[in-house]
């Protein structure tokens, strides 16, 4: 083997090496281009739409929290204060009071307090509340709605894909900025809606 | 006729059930009291994410450790900081940021926002994905070495690694392809990150996961101890892209800073099989130049090959999507449009959408699969093909050699070698 083959072969080695470099420089630029025209300079948190919501149970489930980030909140704006209140008492219940055996919450977290005659205030104990729906489900059907389901971000890892999101069966759960991290019923107003559109969602198959 | 008339009625009873909802809406069932006693009405509470500068300190934090590990493993030479490097990464990336966001599930996110128009992909997402390519463009796989926490975990635990022969490596190591093809087609079409689904180690950096999850991640590390990093060398995804960068990057480590003196010391002490020993010069040059030319002139057939191969598969591979799954339910099984206690299709018939427009999305789904299968395939063919080539690529090589595709920077080599300075 000569000299002159040898360095021929070195340098076509060299060629070959450049050329790739520049090769997988000019399509990583190609990429990081054309995903950066379509970035977005803020974080994007997941979040449930109560008017899509359909009360599964699923977001009990399936969150990778246990127990999940997904709580009821209150909309105490919405709220019309019941002594009958359809998302604190069983369908079927004894009587209107605190009692176990009437409540419809499995971990009794909605704390019922005594305003005026006939008015009782409604309150969400988090530490207790698991997301999974009921009371939403009988203040939706029964009363106002006030009651829903919200991913509360305190407790929310923000994973890259909501395992949630990807069993919600209503296609609920979207990307939403993290400036306006909450679709809380009641301010939810145009403005909501218009945060709504610039997000993405994962299911949304059109 | 009845059939018209049934679909008039729905709509029509579709129709006041909108006008209700507005109606809820706008005015509630029971008024808002006008309470006497004073009471003031509590706000409902709404604890903000993470601040927004967390997540770039969280690229500024990529930065310096990368610049860090690549400066120790390039320069410095030093083991213990790349091993220190590492530790800080699971700490930080793993146990601090709960193994999210990560350069390796931001492939999904790049997908999504190069093939859904409404998807905005988080500047920060995308950093992730760029600034540790781009490093190893310049240095080589040091992101590898001591800035990704899912490499690092394993790292930690490699105590008895054992050498695995040449064809285990080869075969096993066409499996990322494989899983970033896959990745790639479940993000661009919707349908599931599936790098995020199943990784095996964000359940330790939890400290919480699927029963499943956490026994995989178990599996994972108890082989991790005998076969170093299984994940990065047989599934990683990234791994893929990093290794393309690494092949042609500027500059690597080297194992001796001067000359080799031939002693095979760093050979026996590289877990990852990833150092090229010397090669004479091949006896039949004409021969394997031939030989190179017909595996070369092969690859279009590969590729062929693995289209169709994956094309074949499609319908299986499109199961995965919810849409498409719930549509091939209902028309395989009608009686389950009764199932009270089938959530998905109790939701999806009181949606009005009708079962006709459902089949029509799923199959506009199953179409993108179709194409999106002979892509993946295709990709899976020309990596066997490369793979093939690579084999029949004979280089004559006098010293011991990282092999700059799989050697992951860890910087093992570098305190077994004898020659110093």
């Amino acid at each position: 083997m000569s000299d002159k083959t040898e360095r021929k072969g070195m340098e076509r080695r060299r060629f070959i090496k450049r050329g790739m470099q520049a090769t997988l420089a000019v399509s990583l630029g190609g990429v990081a281009v054309a995903s950066f025209m379509k970035s977005y300079a803020g974080e994007m948190v997941w979040q449930i739409d109560p008017f899509k919501c359909v009360q599964c149970g699923r977001c009990a489930d399936e969150c990778v929290m246990m127990p999940s980030a997904v709580k009821c909140v209150h909309a105490y704006a919405l709220c019309g204060y019941c002594d009958l209140c359809g998302g604190y008492l069983k369908p079927n219940a004894n009587e209107r009071s605190t009692a176990a055996e009437n409540q419809l919450c499995p971990t009794a977290a909605i704390k019922r307090k005594f305003i005026e005659d006939p008015y009782f205030e409604y309150e969400i104990d988090e530490e207790l509340c698991i997301g999974c729906a009921k009371c939403v489900a009988g203040c939706t059907s029964f009363g106002n709605g006030s009651l829903h389901l919200q991913i509360r971000h305190d407790r929310c890892k923000n994973c890259n894909e909501c395992a949630i999101a990807r069993v919600c069966p209503a296609d609920a759960i979207t990307r939403v900025p993290a400036n306006q991290p909450y679709l809380i019923k009641g301010d939810f107003t145009a403005a909501g809606d218009k945060a709504k559109k610039d997000t993405s969602r994962m299911s949304d198959n059109n | 006729m009845k059939n018209k008339f049934l679909k008039y009625s729905l709509l029509i009873a579709g129709w006041f059930g909108s006008i209700h909802g507005l109606f809820a809406q706008a005015q509630q069932r029971f008024p808002k009291p006008e309470f006497e006693s004073g009471y003031s009405q509590p706000q409902t509470t709404t604890p903000f994410p993470r601040a927004l500068w967390l997540e770039y300190f969280d690229v500024f934090v990529l930065l310096a450790v990368l610049s860090l590990v690549s400066w120790f493993a390039l320069k410095k030479r030093s083991r213990k900081g790349v091993f220190w490097s590492s530790v800080f990464s699971v700490l930080y990336f793993g146990f601090y940021r709960e193994g999210c966001i990560c350069s390796v599930g931001s492939i999904q996110n790049v997908t999504l926002a190069l093939f859904d128009p409404t998807y905005a992909i988080p500047l920060s997402a995308l950093l992730f994905f760029l600034i540790p390519l781009v490093f190893t463009l310049f240095f080589g796989r040091t992101f590898c070495a001591g800035a990704c926490p899912l490499g690092a975990i394993q790292d930690l635990v490699a105590l008895r690694p054992i050498e695995l022969s040449r064809w285990v490596q080869k075969v096993f190591g066409l499996v990322p392809y494989l899983y970033l093809g896959l990745a790639v087609l479940y993000s661009a079409t919707k349908s599931d990150f599936i790098i995020c689904r199943y990784d095996p180690f964000v359940g330790f950096f939890r400290l919480d996961a699927q029963f499943i999850m956490l026994v995989l991640g178990v599996l994972f590390l108890a082989a991790g101890i005998f076969v170093a990093r299984p994940y990065c060398r047989f599934f990683c995804p990234y791994g893929v892209l990093l290794g393309w960068m690494s092949r042609f990057s500027a500059k690597h480590l080297t194992i001796t800073p001067k000359e080799c003196v031939q002693c095979k010391l760093c050979a026996h002490s590289c877990p990852f099989g990833a150092i090229d020993e010397p090669v004479a010069e091949p006896a039949h040059r004409r021969k394997s130049v031939k030989h190179l030319m017909l595996v070369v002139a092969l690859l279009p057939v590969w590729a062929i090959l693995g289209g169709w191969a994956g094309s074949m598969v499609h319908v299986p591979l499109s199961r995965l999507n919810p849409t498409v799954s719930l549509a091939e339910l209902i028309v395989k099984h009608p009686e389950v449009k009764e199932d009270q206690n089938n959530i998905d299709v109790r939701t999806f018939m009181s949606s009005g959408k009708t079962t006709d427009q459902l089949v029509a999305e799923a199959s506009e789904i199953q179409r993108r699969f179709y194409r999106g299968s002979w892509l993946v395939g295709g990709f899976l063919g020309l990596a066997i093909g490369f793979s093939l080539t690579n084999l029949s690529i004979f280089r004559k090589r006098d010293d011991f050699e990282p092999n700059k595709a799989n050697c992951l920077s860890c910087a093992r080599c570098l305190d077994f070698c004898p020659v110093k300075k």
